[in-house]
């Protein structure tokens, strides 16, 4: 069984899941960076991504790809920081409950918009790069999977630095570890609230726009991605980006390969399986692999 | 306080007469559609004695009523049992998995629990189209017989309702309810009083599913057949809305919940598209997501302006009127007096 081992199959297989990986991550990380700023899980993360990437195939009718990526995250940026302002602001201090049915509320709403807007049919998304594949060492792999797993995790590291380098970083990591405090030493700490909404809307626009060439677009492309993201982020530590991306990738290329060697593990088993990881990591280590724990106070 | 309760008590004598007397008057179809209004009902009941009572957050009811439709399909189609025979069985099993569910869900409050309840809705229609022995895959299973007519439907669900709802009275009013809310506003006061929060989280899952499992079960029986697709996560979701529009924490407000649910998706486009035609906004017949956005509004505004939902916003109305009542009552009283001097 093991002399018989395609190498170059394996190979393939762990590529194309880092790639989907890499998606889940970027979509996990967004889910951490509202998590950190505003304690929110933002159940319409997917959806808004989903409503972006309508955007960005809408602006290519007009523009070039690249153009029309850059002016996407744009938008997706203003429009997370505006959804911020609207609607979580009034209810932050509310009951979890309350916070949780907005972003469901969200969710509903962009779910429909796209469907009224786009109607439901599925749209073939562009993508930039040449479709002959790339060989390497006599394997072949996708021009477009590697450029997902190159773009997404540029667009983190660009974060990354972002956050631990600049000053509006440091200020936004401030007032999600202390707002009383940030807010004492001059920081706008509702500000950073938003800026952090609109960070997370631009991941989700990178991953909608780097996963709908894989799938197709539809108003419910992102719907089985936000779970994998769900599972990414708990299992990783939903307090921590890099727990999230690590988490993602772990995830691609393990339901990848599972379903390529597993015969049992069927395409309709992807989901549970990620359904199986959430439960298990919240009953075994709530605070995730890489999560702190956190000791609460009574 | 005598009187609020008898006129609490004539209230109710009157639905139940307007609800008993109503088939005679709307068409069968109607009786059709209000059938499902109590089928959801009884599901947003058993939701709303585990959020709005015990305080706890499921975005997996869906999955909760998918079980008891399975239990009722195979029992039904596979060993001949009537199916209306089914309902407590079905009840039973999808509160057994509930209470079993609680378990997990004990070490998770709050986006936690959402998060896991959510995947588990999101599972189970994968589940069902993977163990096709058991549930038939996406062919589904068809029942020996579909609901004869509308009205038919209609006293059955609204009968089974009327139990469900009059249980759930009892129970909330009782020491079982007063230790769900001790949970609710606070876990930590209700240890100190003695109260196990293991036990009886697991027993607010457990009942919140049998009613579920049998919201589930009357689910199937009205066209005789059942799907991975007939409990999507979309459910748990339209479920949970409902909840928060009726009211979180009033069990009639679930009827107002219950008729949001059913209608505002079928005639939402029809009443948006009256509404906007005069501002020259035209909404073509077929469009889709327009009920959703619908909805999904209606959601967003009851939570940032009306928080108790609809059920809050009567018993304001009724507490002002009543006040007023009073007052007026008080000034009967004080007036004479006042001449007199």
């Amino acid at each position: 069984m093991v002399l018989a081992m395609d190498w170059g199959l394996l190979a393939q297989q762990i590529v194309s899941g880092l790639a989907l990986g890499a998606v889940y991550g970027s979509l996990a990380l967004a889910l951490v960076l509202i998590h950190r700023t505003t304690n929110v899980v933002n159940f319409a993360q997917g959806e808004m991504a989903m409503f972006t990437t309508y955007i960005a195939w809408s602006l290519n009718h007009h523009m070039s790809y690249w153009p029309a990526f850059l002016l996407t995250l744009a938008i997706a940026f203003a429009g997370g920081a505006a959804i911020e302002r609207t609607v979580i602001r009034p209810v932050e201090r509310g009951s979890p409950l309350t916070v949780i049915m907005i972003t469901i509320a969200l969710f509903v709403i962009f779910g429909g918009l796209a469907s009224w807007i786009w109607t439901g049919e599925e749209r073939d998304f562009p993508t930039p790069f040449a479709p002959q594949p790339i060989r390497i060492a006599g394997v072949t792999f996708g021009r477009h999977e590697i450029a997902v797993i190159v773009i997404t995790l540029a667009t983190v590291i660009v974060l990354w630095a972002f956050f631990r380098f600049t000053k509006l970083g440091l200020a936004m990591r401030a007032a999600a570890i202390g707002p009383e405090a940030s807010r004492l030493l001059g920081v706008r700490v509702g500000s950073m609230f938003a800026l952090g909404w609109g960070f997370a809307a631009l991941l989700g626009a990178v991953s909608g726009m780097m996963v709908a060439p894989l799938l197709v677009l539809s108003p419910t492309m992102m719907q089985p991605i936000l779970i994998y993201a769900f599972a990414a982020a708990v299992l990783g530590g939903i307090d921590s980006p890099a727990g999230a991306v690590i988490g993602g990738l772990a995830l691609g290329v393990g339901i990848n390969l599972l379903a390529t060697y597993v015969d049992f593990v069927t395409s309709e088993l992807e989901l549970p399986v990620a359904f199986a990881i959430l439960i298990g990591v919240l009953l075994l280590r709530p605070a995730g692999v890489f999560g702190r724990v956190v000791a609460r106070r009574v | 306080m005598r009187r609020a309760a008898a006129v609490r008590g004539l209230l109710l004598l009157l639905a139940v007469g307007v609800v008993a007397l109503l088939p005679a008057v709307i068409s069968d179809y109607r009786a059709l559609e209000l059938g499902y209004v109590a089928i959801y009902f009884i599901a947003m009941i058993g939701l709303n004695i585990l959020t709005g009572f015990a305080g706890q957050i499921s975005l997996g009811h869906g999955a909760f009523m998918g079980i008891g439709g399975y239990t009722t399909a195979i029992l039904a189609a596979n060993h001949g049992v009537n199916d209306l025979a089914t309902l407590p069985l079905a009840g039973l099993v999808a509160g057994v998995v509930g209470f079993l569910f609680g378990f997990p869900a004990l070490r998770l409050a709050g986006v936690y629990l959402a998060l896991a309840t959510f995947a588990l809705a999101v599972a189970l229609p994968s589940l069902a189209k993977k163990f096709e022995g058991i549930t038939g895959g996406s062919n589904g299973i068809f029942l020996p017989r579909i609901a004869p007519s509308g009205d038919w439907l209609y006293y059955v669900s609204w009968s089974v309702a009327l139990i469900m709802f009059t249980l759930a009275w009892i129970l909330v009013r009782g020491r079982l309810g007063r230790t769900f809310r001790a949970i609710r506003d606070s876990e930590i006061a209700a240890v100190s009083s003695g109260i196990s929060l293991s036990r009886y989280k697991t027993i607010a899952f457990g009942i919140s599913a049998f009613y579920a499992g049998v919201a589930g079960a009357l689910l199937a029986i009205p066209t005789g057949a059942i799907f991975p697709e007939t409990f999507p996560a979309s459910l748990s979701i339209l479920l949970l809305t409902g909840v928060v529009v009726g009211g979180v924490g009033s069990l009639w407000g679930m009827l107002i919940g219950a008729l949001f649910v059913q209608f505002i998706p079928v005639y939402g486009s029809d009443w948006l598209r009256n509404l906007l035609e005069p501002l020259g906004v035209d909404i073509a017949d077929t469009t889709p997501g327009v009920p959703a956005v619908l909805y999904g509004t209606i959601l967003l505004a009851v939570l940032l302006l009306a928080r108790s939902g609809v059920a809050g916003l009567v018993q304001r109305a009724a507490n002002s009127l009543t006040n007023r009542f009073n007052l007026r009552q008080l000034q009967r009283h004080i007036t004479p007096s006042r001449r007199e001097a």
